[in-house]
């Protein structure tokens, strides 16, 4: 009964989160939960183009993790479009997610896309960070729930 | 008739059961939404501090901890969930609450009138080695990366506006008279302090509210840095290189904008993106804050189209309004600073 009630309230809950930041803390150690993140990204459409190492050496310098990358994505017809189109967002292409270990979990950061809104406010691309933004939630969220 | 009552009252409750288990379960629920990728799954500490730790749950009220979540930490990286309404913060709380028995402490809201300079001097001598000097917290966002976690809490900040407008006198009074077991924070009583000692102690931190200085406004600052070069797109390219090597960094890559989204030989070749960094700037930013990655690695855009060519970064300082870290703020102005310096170096 309670399992039940539980998902309910998830089916009728969505995810949102305060500040600008989207962040998520996943169970899984950090090569499942960068899977899962990867998977999650593909199924809504989007390219992985590259996954940056940001950790080398970390543990050297005293850190408790060695385990630090950021991964690149885009969707990228919409990449090229949107450079050319709106070249001043090109410092910010293609869209990127931090992802790393604490302990036996992992925690996965990214800028929310809405915020982009503030940075430009042309009103066509209102539309497309507020999708990128309701994407990236949805990409989250499967992330936190991958067991 | 009898029989009916019976029903109705059984239906009672059961809906009082059902509405008890629907409340802690939406208290979970949104826990698990909004405070377990800081304060940890079940309240163990992270990012955050150990909320299940006992000292903590019994030296602060529930109207502390809704206002926290309410106003948060602004420059301390718990942000503000003035999204929630009363109902689900309360949710929340209760949810806190069902890790511990014990009863939930309660305070007066009656303000505490010690001797202020008396207070100033009790607390440089017993406070600011952790506190800091004007109550500004302890370095660092929490339990994380570059810290132990035997290192159960970060001091936090006393002259922070959300810490100020969550506590009540006595609540600040308490913490002081008992400290917090498990954390580095003693009691003051048992060190010898006496109860008009802890009163203007109370009294001093209270007069940090006076100082706190209104959030810096961001908006209008540009949120990228773009030049425009006289050179050929392969010259300044070269010229970034060349500047960046120049203060310090280290080139890892460089590479079309579109690499990874089409075919090799189907790229633009005319947007490049040049990757460098500084290893040392990296950790100690990292240690500020471990979300810092974000930025990472640097990077500016040197793109070539049929107005000529222009060098792109983004400005860390405008974005660093998104980490709610006052700490990092000085590492994104000199960031900012590194990439002006890059930018007018590869364009002169």
């Amino acid at each position: 009964m309670r399992r039940w009630l539980f998902a309910l309230l998830m089916l009728v809950n969505s995810v949102t989160y305060a500040s600008d930041l989207l962040m998520v803390r996943s169970s899984q150690p950090f090569a499942e939960t960068m899977l899962a993140l990867q998977n999650a990204m593909s199924s809504m459409g989007y390219t992985v183009s590259r996954v940056q190492h940001v950790d080398q050496g970390l543990t050297a310098f005293g850190y408790e993790t060695d385990l630090y990358r950021v991964v690149f994505f885009g969707k990228p017809d919409e990449m090229r479009t949107l450079s050319r189109t709106h070249p001043e967002l090109i410092p910010y292409l293609p869209l990127k997610v931090a992802i790393f270990a604490e302990e036996i979990e992992t925690l996965v950061v990214a800028s929310d896309p809405i915020i982009f809104g503030n940075l430009y406010p042309d009103d066509d691309l209102q539309k497309t960070f507020a999708r990128w933004s309701r994407d990236l939630r949805f990409i989250f969220e499967q992330v936190r729930r991958t067991e | 008739m009898h029989g009916i009552g019976r029903q109705i009252m059984m239906l009672g409750l059961g809906l009082l059961w059902l509405s008890a288990v629907v409340a802690e379960e939406k208290g979970a629920l949104l826990y698990g939404q909004h405070c377990a990728v800081c304060h940890g799954d079940h309240g163990e500490g992270g990012v955050g501090i150990p909320l299940t730790l006992p000292s903590f749950q019994s030296s602060v009220d529930d109207r502390y901890l809704r206002e926290t979540i309410k106003l948060g930490r602004p420059g301390r990286v718990m942000p503000a969930f003035d999204m929630l309404d009363e109902l689900q913060i309360q949710a929340i709380v209760d949810y806190l609450r069902s890790w511990h028995e014990s009863p939930r402490p309660k305070f007066s809201y009656v303000p505490i009138n010690g001797d202020k300079a008396h207070g100033k001097t009790l607390y440089a001598t017993h406070c600011a080695a952790c506190h800091g000097e004007n109550g500004e917290g302890g370095k660092g966002t929490g339990v994380t990366l570059s810290r132990k976690r035997d290192l159960p809490i970060i001091p936090p900040a006393l002259n922070n506006s959300g810490f100020l407008a969550s506590s009540s006198d006595a609540m600040i009074r308490a913490t002081l008279e008992k400290g917090r077991a498990g954390t580095p924070m003693v009691s003051f009583r048992e060190q010898g302090l006496s109860d008009s000692d802890l009163d203007d102690l109370v009294t001093y931190i209270r007069s940090f509210e006076a100082g706190i200085e209104p959030v810096q406004r961001l908006e209008e600052m540009d949120s990228a840095l773009v030049y425009e070069s006289p050179y050929s797109l392969e010259e300044t390219i070269a010229n970034v290189e060349r500047a960046a090597q120049g203060m310090n960094f280290r080139l890892i890559r460089k590479q079309p904008l579109e690499e990874g989204f089409f075919p090799e030989t189907e790229v633009n070749q005319r947007q490049v993106i040049v990757y460098f960094c500084n290893f040392e700037f990296l950790y100690e930013a990292l240690k500020l804050d471990p979300r810092v990655g974000l930025f990472l690695p640097c990077r500016v855009t040197v793109v070539e189209d049929e107005a000529g060519v222009k060098v792109y970064a983004v400005n860390p300082k405008r974005l660093s309004v998104l980490f709610n870290n006052n700490a990092l703020d000085e590492a994104c102005d000199k960031m900012t600073k590194m990439y002006q310096d890059i930018l007018e170096e590869a364009t002169l």
